[in-house]
């Protein structure tokens, strides 16, 4: 049982940063919109794709 | 007569999907394709979408675009167009400044569709170097850009109008940043409770499995410490609101809910500190964090409704078009609105906004006083005549000389009345509260004599047993079981597309037995379509020409309306690619003339089209309407009159079956109209409604309202107009359609999301189920508190059972509310 002393503090030092990682995100507005962030992510990995095709084109062509 | 070309299978403009029309030709190379557009506008938003390597846009997009509004002219004019928003007078409305040279703008945009916008917008515009960070909120339309000042705004601005998004400047930031503010307090609220929740929850497992002695004390002294903050932080709103409402002595649920999460938790210390008694504090925890979850809910529910249409927040521009005499010669100056003086010439030109009161100086146009009457004709202004501000002048510029601005404007004072009608609105009461009411007094009764017996009985026992009476009989399921109930059941309604606003409407429609109804933009699309073509018969009058078919009258219509912005117009696109129209000039509240082959037409009112007949021999007959129920318009031709159009407004296809389902629930239902012609008549008695009122000015509405409420009806009204403002505020329950003003949408109780009316019976439907469930609720919860209450009171229930009692009854209560989702 005296494992306790240790791992209670534990525990709350867990949850005290549990809390301030929450705080730090909705201060930072990861709650503010949660719609345009969702979809965000599909198009940029389509964007990478194409991106790589065309700035090799790019460096073929001397300015 | 040219030859009627075949009507080409009519293909969607590959941009916004509207009929690309036959006889034009607007290609954009999009991947590797050729794609049709409909028009200039969408051709050079494709471009540039295209050039600034952006095509992926048209893959991933969900939805199609809007038709962007043409700015005439080159790119250089655009630019101009925006140079009013660099002036600092302009930007001190919607910029902040930031550090160093840093500035953040914050915007509406008009036109996003779906997510691929607001991709497209950011990649767009983060191009431009100056650009720091742009960030676009899809549900509310807003675009928050971080740039550098050495570049203008208005590159930024006319950036974003060349890939088909019009900017305009968000002025209401403050209300923006309190409604941020309330949603992080209520998530941070949350978040709290949560963790606190979870622990105590977790700690009292160890309680209540045989912990004793040093143990026991130690995890209660461990749950205090998780359950405090839950209390002193996430619990607060509800001991402010409490206490809020002792001070003005109206009871409300908040008492009761705050007395119970205080109690408990005194006892609870009180037990921790003298090891003696029992700890609550889970429980605490818990009935605490449901109840925020409830009322996050509700927040969502009404921010939502404030942001997502707040998007014609600007009814007035911020700018005018001065005119200024400077060395004898008159000068056109943009000007921020601001600046502005009564006596000041503006020039307002066809398509704007009138920005003040005024009276016309010169010039003659129709405008669109829709705002204030209700009516979509416009009226004819010409010189001495009075515009109002926020109406829409329709044909040509009109000079004006500005003579109310701001507060003292007619929309001001329209404004004004609906917040009068909102005070004197009657005050709902929560059946949670009544209840409230009736609870708290007899439950301190209660305790007081349980207190008294055990005190007489057993001294030593009185305060342990008061305090498991009050903590058992906690109203906690009580609390829950209206907000449960209603939080579910917004949530259904909102899926359906009925978006409710204000806390009491799902209540309150059970008891409604009227509605009434506005007419234009609500029973109709507010959209004319063709009704009723009346040939008349040429060879009688004297014509000379060929006999024409309808087909051919209406290309012949059709083709004189194509350049016309008029609501009338819009009736003829369907025939517009028919023929071709040259010379086309409009006359204002009259009608169109134009030539095709070599043949003049007029399309328009009886007095303007027929004095162009000239038929040698035979007079023309006196021409008269035919009838009075549909808005006619007569075309001629220089040798005689031709056919008569009868126009309507469309009717919503799901407007008569609303008004049956009505009537067969016993609702009255009732027409109260600003509009003056006899449609109204005729649209009351195609519909079936009874009673009907037209030409009520907005003021009138309300004072008709107020008589039906006299009589003791529980009125619903629905609307959409600003003219419909007063009387939304007013009703009992309001609704506005999604596609009204914005400040109807504010006004009202509740919002129509996608214009279709039958919602409106499934949200009687649901409101009904709603109301079985919270009385089913109530139920549960006072049969649980008076089954326990007796137990307690006799010093029986052992505090594990308590808490047991109390945590089933309020799961049994949400459940039960669950119910309502589907």
């Amino acid at each position: 049982m005296e494992s306790l002393y240790f791992l209670v503090p534990c525990a709350l030092v867990f949850i005290g940063l549990a809390v301030k990682a929450l705080f730090w995100a909705i201060n930072n507005g990861q709650y503010d919109n949660l719609d345009t962030e969702a979809h965000r992510i599909l198009f940029d990995a389509e964007q990478k794709k194409k991106e790589e095709p065309s700035s090799t084109d790019t460096t073929k062509t001397p300015e | 007569m040219t030859a009627l070309s075949e009507a080409a299978p009519v293909q969607p403009c590959y941009h916004c999907g509207l009929p690309v029309p036959a006889a034009s030709y607007y290609p954009v190379h999009i991947q590797g394709q050729a794609r049709l557009m409909c028009c200039p506008g969408c051709q050079a938003v494709a471009m540039a979408i295209v050039d600034g390597g952006l095509d992926s846009f048209y893959q991933f997009r969900t939805a199609a675009n809007e038709r962007p509004d043409i700015l005439e002219g080159s790119s250089a004019k655009s630019a101009q167009h925006w140079a009013i928003y660099d002036l600092p007078e302009v930007q001190s409305e919607f910029v902040l400044p930031l550090s160093g040279q840093l500035k953040q703008a914050n915007l509406l945009l008009e036109g996003i569709t779906c997510a691929a916008c607001s991709w497209l917008i950011e990649t767009h515009l983060k191009k431009n170097p100056a650009v720091k960070s742009v960030t676009v909120n899809l549900t509310t339309h807003r675009c928050t850009i971080i740039w550098d000042e050495q570049a203008p705004l208005s590159e930024i601005f006319s950036a974003l109008q060349a890939i088909g998004y019009s900017p305009r400047p968000a002025t209401d930031d403050q209300q923006q940043q309190l409604i941020k503010r309330e949603n992080r307090i209520a998530l941070f609220r949350i978040g709290v409770a949560g963790f606190g929740t979870m622990q105590a929850m977790m700690v009292a497992v160890g309680m209540y499995t045989g912990a004793t002695d040093f143990w026991l004390d130690f995890l209660r002294w461990l749950s205090m410490l998780v359950a405090t903050p839950v209390v002193f932080f996430s619990a607060w709103p509800f001991f402010q609101a409490a206490w809020r409402s002792i001070q003005m002595r109206h009871l409300v649920m908040d008492v009761p809910v705050a007395l119970a999460i205080g109690l408990a938790y005194l006892a609870s210390v009180w037990a921790t500190l003298t090891s003696t008694g029992e700890v609550y504090f889970e429980s605490v925890s818990m009935f605490t964090l449901f109840l925020l979850v409830g009322r996050y809910v509700e927040l969502r529910a009404r921010h939502r409704n404030r942001l997502a249409f707040g998007n014609l927040a600007q009814l007035m521009p911020l700018t005018a078009c001065c005119l200024r005499t400077e060395n004898g010669c008159e000068v056109e100056a943009s000007m921020p609105i601001k600046t502005l003086k009564l006596g000041d010439l503006i020039l307002v030109k066809a398509g704007e906004t009138f920005p003040c009161d005024g009276r016309v100086v010169a010039g003659e146009s129709a405008v669109v006083e829709a705002l204030l009457t209700g009516e979509s004709q416009p009226v004819t202004k010409k010189s001495g005549d009075t515009v109002i501000a926020g109406t829409l002048n329709n044909h040509s510029p009109l000079k004006v000389e500005v003579t109310a601005l701001g507060a003292a404007t007619q929309l001001s004072a329209i404004e004004r009345l609906a917040s009068q009608a909102a005070e004197e609105k009657p005050l709902q009461v929560l059946s949670a509260d009544r209840i409230a009411r009736f609870f708290i007094a007899r439950l301190l009764v209660v305790c007081a004599l349980v207190f008294g017996f055990w005190l007489w009985y057993r001294p030593d026992h009185a305060l342990w047993v008061t305090l498991s009476v009050l903590v058992v009989t906690c109203p906690c399921a009580l609390a829950l079981a209206m907000p449960a109930a209603l939080s579910a059941a917004t949530a259904n309604l909102r899926k359906r597309g009925f978006l409710v606003a204000r806390g009491h409407v799902i209540e309150t429609l059970n008891s409604i037995n009227r509605v009434i109804f506005d007419k234009t933009g609500t029973l109709t699309l507010g959209k004319f379509s063709l009704a009723e073509v009346q040939l008349l018969n040429q060879q009688e009058l004297g014509a000379r020409l060929p006999v024409l078919s309808r087909e051919a009258l209406l290309g012949v219509a059709a083709a004189l309306e194509t350049g016309s912005n008029h609501p009338l117009a819009v009736a003829f696109r369907p025939w517009q690619d028919i023929c071709q129209a040259s010379n086309v000039k409009q006359t204002t509240a009259a009608g169109v003339e134009g030539q095709i082959d070599g043949i003049t037409y007029r399309l328009g009112t009886v007095g303007f089209a027929t004095t162009i007949c000239n038929i040698t021999g035979a007079a023309i007959p006196p021409m008269t309407l035919p009838d009075d129920q549909h808005t006619w318009l007569l075309l001629t031709s220089e040798q005689g009159p031709l056919a008569w159009f009868g126009l309507v407004d469309q009717v919503r296809p799901d407007a008569a079956a609303l008004i049956a389902t009505l009537k067969a629930r016993d609702i009255k239902v009732e027409l109260l109209s600003g509009d003056h012609s006899g449609a109204v008549a005729q649209l009351s008695h195609q519909l079936g409604i009874d009673e009907f009122t037209a030409g009520a000015a907005p003021g009138d509405k309300l004072s008709h309202l107020g008589r039906r409420q006299a009589q003791g009806d529980k009125v619903l009204m629905i609307g959409d107009g600003i003219n419909d403002v007063p009387v939304l505020s007013g009703a009992d329950v309001s609704v506005a359609m999604a596609s009204a003003s914005d400040l109807a949408q504010t006004r009202a109780d509740a919002v129509l999301l996608n214009d279709r009316l039958a919602v409106l019976t499934e949200a009687l439907d649901v409101a009904g189920r709603t109301k079985g469930i919270i009385r089913q609720n109530l139920r549960y919860s006072l049969i649980y508190n008076l089954l326990a209450l007796p137990l307690a009171a006799a010093g029986m229930i052992p505090p594990w059972l308590a808490a047991i009692g109390m945590t089933a009854s309020s799961l049994v209560v949400i459940f039960n509310a669950l119910r309502l989702m589907d």
